[in-house]
């Protein structure tokens, strides 16, 4: 709470919670899912589960991109790399991330040449300054950075820069969204649709969730009083038995998306026929790949790609997570053999996958209660 | 990944590259404007910047409100760190060290 208070108009932010409790009616329980890994972030860091009546639960969902990659997909993007004239370059998200054979970082040590941008324009920077050198960069995002990505792939044919490719893991959100619709084990009431991919796609291509599933979806913008005015927005919706997209973040995110962003990626990349997601397994028309046009700076194409799969330990249950069945907790690797200081599952990586944040947020705050009351107890 | 950055626009760069130059917290970096083409952005304007592309304009107080949202989450540091990556030619390509390196990724230039 005393977070929430900084951000603007705390008497809104009063307000908001109060129409919340007005609006659940207390014989139901709602089932709404955070699309996007940066909500699940602020939800834990502001506590707006202690806010929140009970019954209305909020479920982590698969919009983490570090999260749902395949484990093959980074040792597949390591092997490509390991020619001693090649450059791997990659956001440093990705750098603890394990593949079967070590992360990013460990391969490093090993004597890989691994750098860290934070611009894919910084990627082909760094290979127009080293044209001996080979430089593979591993994309990785939804549709917030894939535009990027793709603005940066023309620009290298543009100028011609033939020692630049891209080994490319974006994906798409929507398709996400529908594999856990059509998943049997998953009820949910609504959707708190992403903020930042929404300033890219727009709010259209969430439309056939209201239309034909008959849930409603609110695109939301990331302060507390943003999150609860989505959760009041989906309130009202369900309360009218109605099933909207409603926008939320109206100050970022416009209807139709930003068109340049959409013409970028539509030149460059098309439709992989099918992606494996992490948890999720394999997902049709999920992910992006370069287009024939492009194929000189596609290291998929450049390369012999190894297509390592590899399944994830048997006790975690990392997809069962990031399919909101399970709770972080309730995986039985959850704080004991993975921790953020020793990840077994990229949930735990990221600060927007719902296990490290879970971690950070809650399950630290609770094992410092656990030994207060231990040494009060003693003494 | 997921949240971005707020930065004012203080110069744009002439010619056909859409490149920029923001401020954030006192620090300048390039910026690639090129999904902004549609809605070019003024010198004073004020953006949201993702990997170093200027995504959306935004108003200066959600500006505001977007860097202290970027402090309530622990990640201002992390922010910096990467303004300061942004467009560093020199370091990047030399493989020298950036100043304020935190953790792993000071040393990931060596």
């Amino acid at each position: 709470m005393r977070f929430v208070d900084e951000f603007r108009d705390p008497e809104l932010i009063t307000r908001a919670s109060e129409e919340i409790r007005r609006l659940a009616d207390p014989a139901r329980h709602y089932r709404i899912m955070e699309v996007c890994g940066g909500h699940t972030h602020a939800i834990y860091r502001f506590g707006l589960k202690d806010i929140l009546p009970s019954n209305i639960e909020l479920i982590h969902g698969p919009g983490c991109p570090v999260c749902v990659l395949p484990m093959g997909r980074i040792d597949d993007g390591l092997a490509i790399a390991r020619d001693p004239n090649t450059i791997f370059v990659a956001f440093g998200d990705m750098m603890r991330v394990p593949g079967a054979h070590g992360s990013p970082f460990e391969h490093k040590a090993r004597g890989i040449d691994v750098r860290i941008v934070y611009s894919p324009a910084d990627a082909l920077e760094l290979a127009r300054k080293n044209p001996e050198k080979e430089v593979i960069f591993f994309a990785i995002g939804f549709e917030t950075t894939a535009p990027s990505t793709a603005l940066t792939i023309m620009s290298a044919r543009a100028h011609d820069i033939r020692n630049f490719s891209v080994f490319c893991n974006h994906v798409t959100i929507v398709p996400a969204i529908r594999a856990i619709l059509d998943s049997p084990d998953m009820r949910l009431d609504g959707f708190i649709g992403p903020g930042h991919v929404s300033t890219v796609i727009g709010c259209r291509p969430y439309e056939w969730i209201a239309r034909n599933e008959g849930k409603p979806v609110v695109t939301s913008g990331f302060e507390p009083l943003d999150l609860l005015q989505s959760i009041v927005m989906l309130l009202r919706q369900l309360h009218a038995g109605e099933a909207r997209v409603e926008n939320q973040y109206k100050r970022a995110v416009p209807w139709e998306g930003n068109r340049a962003a959409l013409k970028a990626m539509a030149e460059v990349f098309e439709l992989r026929p099918y992606f494996e997601w992490r948890g999720l397994g394999f997902i049709s028309q999920s992910a992006l790949r370069l287009r024939e046009k492009y194929a000189g700076w596609d290291a998929e194409q450049r390369y012999s790609v190894p297509e390592t799969r590899v399944a994830d330990p048997k006790s975690a249950q990392c997809g069962e997570v990031l399919k909101g069945v399970l709770k972080p907790a309730q995986c039985k690797l959850f704080g004991k053999e993975c921790t953020p200081e020793h990840p077994i599952g990229a949930l735990m990586v990221s600060s927007e996958g719902s296990c490290a944040a879970y971690y950070n947020y809650e399950y630290r705050k609770s094992l410092v209660t656990r030994i207060d009351l231990a040494t009060s107890s003693v003494a | 990944m997921c949240l971005a950055i707020p930065g004012k626009i203080v110069d744009i760069a002439a010619g056909q590259n859409l490149v920029g130059t923001v401020e954030v917290t006192g620090v300048r970096r390039k910026v690639q404007l090129g999904l902004l083409e549609d809605d070019m952005p003024k010198i004073g304007d004020w953006v949201l910047i993702h990997v170093g592309f200027a995504m959306s304009r935004i108003s200066e107080q959600d500006a505001a409100e977007q860097m202290r949202l970027l402090t309530a989450l622990g990640e201002t540091e992390q922010a910096m760190e990467e303004v300061r990556g942004y467009g560093l030619e020199n370091d990047i390509a030399n493989g020298a060290g950036r100043d304020g390196p935190t953790q792993w990724s000071g040393k990931s230039h060596a």
